[in-house]
């Protein structure tokens, strides 16, 4: 490489982490501050809209708040560790995105920028890799507490990322086998700008595994067990208080973003979308492709708000249940039909086809399986209307 | 998943569930022992909320305890009012007005469906489900508008009175109570869209603190939690007080008794309410809410500011061992509160005061169920069982 070619890379490798380490605090701060409004705006109230124009600035003030708290480390704890298990569990959140390419390209002064820090070429394998090292700082800080209810939110969290890093993994074998690359850009740029060509429709079961994966990966309802503030106080952070506190608060939110622009990477079409990326000059197809990588990556998290606000809670053993008897089948199930379909007609379509068709079977085996297996309810009068309220005098 | 509670893998771990624990509203204690996520043993412990209610009695004449009955069960207080004067009639075997009765029970029947609504938005909020207790609690701050516009309060409404009401309704409050009856089936059927057929909720409360109905009638379980055991016992039909022979309404009796049995058996009960007080608006007599007699009940301002026998008894009903003087003796009345039976107990030694008021809670047979309810379950099951009992601390621990 010559020395003014090593130089741009240098010097736009720092301008993109700049910016894009901000963008993702900024995020974070959004984040809290969309979901408190919609949040409200779905339970018929009004959420935070003081501070600054319709409440904007309410992360801020928290924010401070958090920083001016005393900072309390009780003594039962295991002092290192306790202090080290938020940034643990921040920084995996954070490094992630370093691969995950948020739009085309920029050609500035003839040297062509692509939107991404680092095009690594086993880019997916870096990003499970570093997702799960997120658990070390929950399980950590849960044992560090000292507290019968940290330590159990700690078990609970270490037991459902692990079940469901396994589904994370399997779901996606069936895009790279198409895409026959590992890299998140070449991902991307595989899936074409037409929705139709996108994974998600290829690989709709492993798109929606890999989705309710990926919920369970931040720890959100309904797979929030970890802190499941009804049963288990706070969980893992129950002894955390001021800005270690809000560090567990901001991996949460850092996880929802970095794990929405995966998804979009993988199964949305990353920055495509008809074909509007290639609009414009070197410079202006580059924002472009970034804006609607943006407004996707927009619209996957209010999903993610969407969905915590509207269901209950998972129970343990539920959980459990879900992960090994219905994701990982499902997702297996989507690597085999994946490649004999590819192999044998080379058609996209009938992979997406087989793909949904052999998921909703593997589906309907195991749920048979499972009512065949469910012993009967304690009290033997029930009979097959037992859901519904019987009105008798 | 259940496991045998016999099989304990290494030491089993204590952990004390409450007092200040976000799912023991109010301030209850289990002691619960697990064996990884699987409770072993629940021990549940009372006496953190005590307040002296019963004791109380002794000290206060019988309207001025009226007040302390608000706070017993403080989701429901008008019908905590509604079940103490009826025992004190009853003792004085009074006979009061038909329009009070009605409006007594339409008071009541509201603060069931305020009741439930607030049970249904703290269980679902137990479960994870956020967005169903501000649907409950909007529907519930409607309903306390209309009590505060009746009563005065909106918690403390202490709005009956031996023999009658503290005052007649308000001009304007039928046409209240009517928009409110049109407009909250409609949040239940959010609701029940939101919960009842979700997978998810389901499984959190589908055989989840199965209750027998053998064992819920050994537990000494009334209300709601009886009902959805199989066991068809409603005061309000089996052995009707003001006038409740007279409405029509369906008792819904569940078959499992599980968590879920108990969240359909409000909803629906939430349903009847309803229908109980349309009719009493639709048939609300007029007259007088007070009996007839200045010995009993205050004498209006027309008759105490403008003649000598009314000025009399307004002070000697207030003024202390010279007002409501019920004969000595005993009586145990019972009503059918949002909760279950709701029971007073009042002996009277036939001076002002009550020599003995006992009160017969629900929740305190409730939570002597707990442990038979979450021994065997998960630690989440606790918090299911918890919401599904509606325990209050306050009538808990008198």
């Amino acid at each position: 490489m010559e020395n003014s070619q090593l130089l741009v890379f240098f010097l736009s490798s720092i301008g993109k982490i700049l910016i894009i380490v901000h963008l993702l605090l900024i995020g974070v701060m959004a984040m809290i501050w969309a979901e408190r409004r919609v949040s409200g705006w779905m339970q018929d109230r009004l959420g935070p809209n003081r501070v600054g124009f319709q409440g904007i600035l309410q992360p801020i003030a928290d924010g401070l708040k958090f920083l001016f708290k005393e900072d309390l480390i009780p003594d039962h704890v295991d002092k290192p560790l306790y202090v080290l298990a938020p940034a643990m569990l921040l920084v995996p959140a954070m490094v992630t995105i370093a691969v995950v390419p948020f739009g085309s390209s920029i050609t500035i002064l003839g040297n062509e920028i692509p939107l991404q820090i680092a095009d690594i070429n086993i880019g997916i394998l870096y990003v499970l890799a570093v997702t799960s090292l997120g658990v070390y700082g929950v399980v950590l800080g849960a044992w560090a507490s000292n507290n019968k209810y940290s330590l159990l939110g700690g078990l609970r969290s270490s037991a459902q990322m692990i079940s469901y890093e396994l589904t994370l993994g399997l779901a996606i074998i069936g895009v790279l086998m198409l895409t026959s690359s590992l890299s998140l850009r070449e991902i991307a740029m595989a899936q074409g700008s037409y929705p139709w060509h996108w994974n998600f429709l290829i690989h709709f079961p492993a798109f929606l595994a890999f989705t309710t994966a990926m919920f369970a990966e931040t720890n959100r309802l309904p797979f929030d067990l970890a802190e499941a503030e009804q049963e288990l106080v706070a969980g893992y952070h129950t002894e955390y208080s001021s800005m270690k506190f809000a560090m567990f608060f901001m991996a949460e939110y850092m996880n929802m973003i970095v794990g929405s622009t995966v998804v979009v990477t993988l199964f949305l079409g990353g920055w495509h979308f008809f074909g509007l990326e290639n609009i414009g000059g070197p410079v202006w197809s580059g924002l472009i492709s970034f804006g609607i990588f943006f407004v996707k990556t927009a619209i996957f998290l209010f999903v993610f708000i969407w969905v915590r606000w509207t269901l209950p809670r998972f129970r343990y053993d539920q959980l459990m249940n879900l992960g090994w008897k219905f994701l990982l089948p499902v997702a297996l199930t989507s690597i085999v039909v994946t490649g004999t379909l590819w192999i044998m007609t080379n058609s996209r379509l009938i992979v997406g086809i087989g793909n949904v068709v052999s998921a909703f079977i593997v589906v309907s085996i195991v749920a048979g399986l499972l009512v065949m297996k469910t012993p009967k309810p304690a009290i033997q009068d029930s009979d097959e209307n037992s859901h519904q309220p019987l009105s008798t005098q | 998943m259940r496991k045998d509670p016999n099989r304990v893998s290494g030491e089993p771990m204590t952990l004390n569930f409450g007092p200040q624990h976000p799912a023991t509203h109010g301030t209850l204690r289990i002691v619960v022992e697990l064996d990884g996520e699987t409770v072993l043993k629940a021990t549940p412990h009372l006496g953190y909320l005590h307040t002296g209610f019963e004791k109380l009695g002794e000290h206060h004449d019988y309207n001025q305890y009226i007040v302390v009955t608000d706070r017993m069960n403080y989701l429901s207080p008008l019908s905590n009012n509604f079940g103490y004067v009826l025992a004190v009639e009853k003792l004085m075997d009074i006979q009061v007005p038909e329009r009070c009765e009605y409006v007594r029970v339409i008071l009541a029947e509201l603060s069931r469906i305020a009741d439930h609504m607030i049970w249904l938005g703290m269980g679902a909020l137990d479960l994870g489900a956020f967005t169903v207790m501000l649907y409950g609690f909007e529907e519930r701050e409607k309903l306390y508008s209309i009590f505060e516009k009746t009563t005065g309060a909106r918690l403390t409404t202490s709005y009956t009175r031996v023999g009658g009401l503290m005052r007649d309704i308000y001009d304007g409050f039928e046409e209240d109570v009517r928009t409110f009856l049109s407009t909250f089936p409609k949040t239940l059927k959010e609701v029940h869209t939101l919960l009842t057929r979700n997978r998810i909720w389901m499984d959190r409360t589908k055989d989840v603190g199965v209750v027998s109905a053998e064992d819920a009638i050994d537990y000494g379980l009334t209300g709601p939690c009886l009902r959805a055991s199989g066991v068809d016992w409603d005061l309000r039909k089996a052995e009707p007080y003001s006038y409740y022979e007279e409405f029509d309404f369906d008792v819904p009796v569940g078959t499992n008794g599980d968590v879920y049995d108990r969240y359909l058996v409000r909803m629906e009960e939430m349903i009847q309410s309803g229908r109980i007080v349309q009719q009493a608006l639709d048939n609300l007599p007029d007259g007088p809410v007070n009996v007839d007699d200045y010995k009993i009940s205050l004498p209006t301002k027309e008759d105490a500011y403008g003649n000598i026998e009314g000025l009399i008894h307004h002070f000697k009903i207030i003024m202390d061992g010279h007002g409501v003087q019920p004969p000595a003796g005993e009586v145990y009345c019972a009503t059918e509160s949002p909760n279950g039976e709701l029971g007073f107990y009042i002996v009277s030694d036939g001076s002002g005061k009550a020599y003995r008021i006992r009160i017969r809670p629900p929740s305190f047979m409730h939570f002597q169920a707990v442990p038979h309810m979450i021994e065997g379950g998960m630690v989440s099951d606790i918090v299911a069982v918890l919401g599904s009992l509606n325990i209050i601390a306050g009538e808990l621990d008198r």
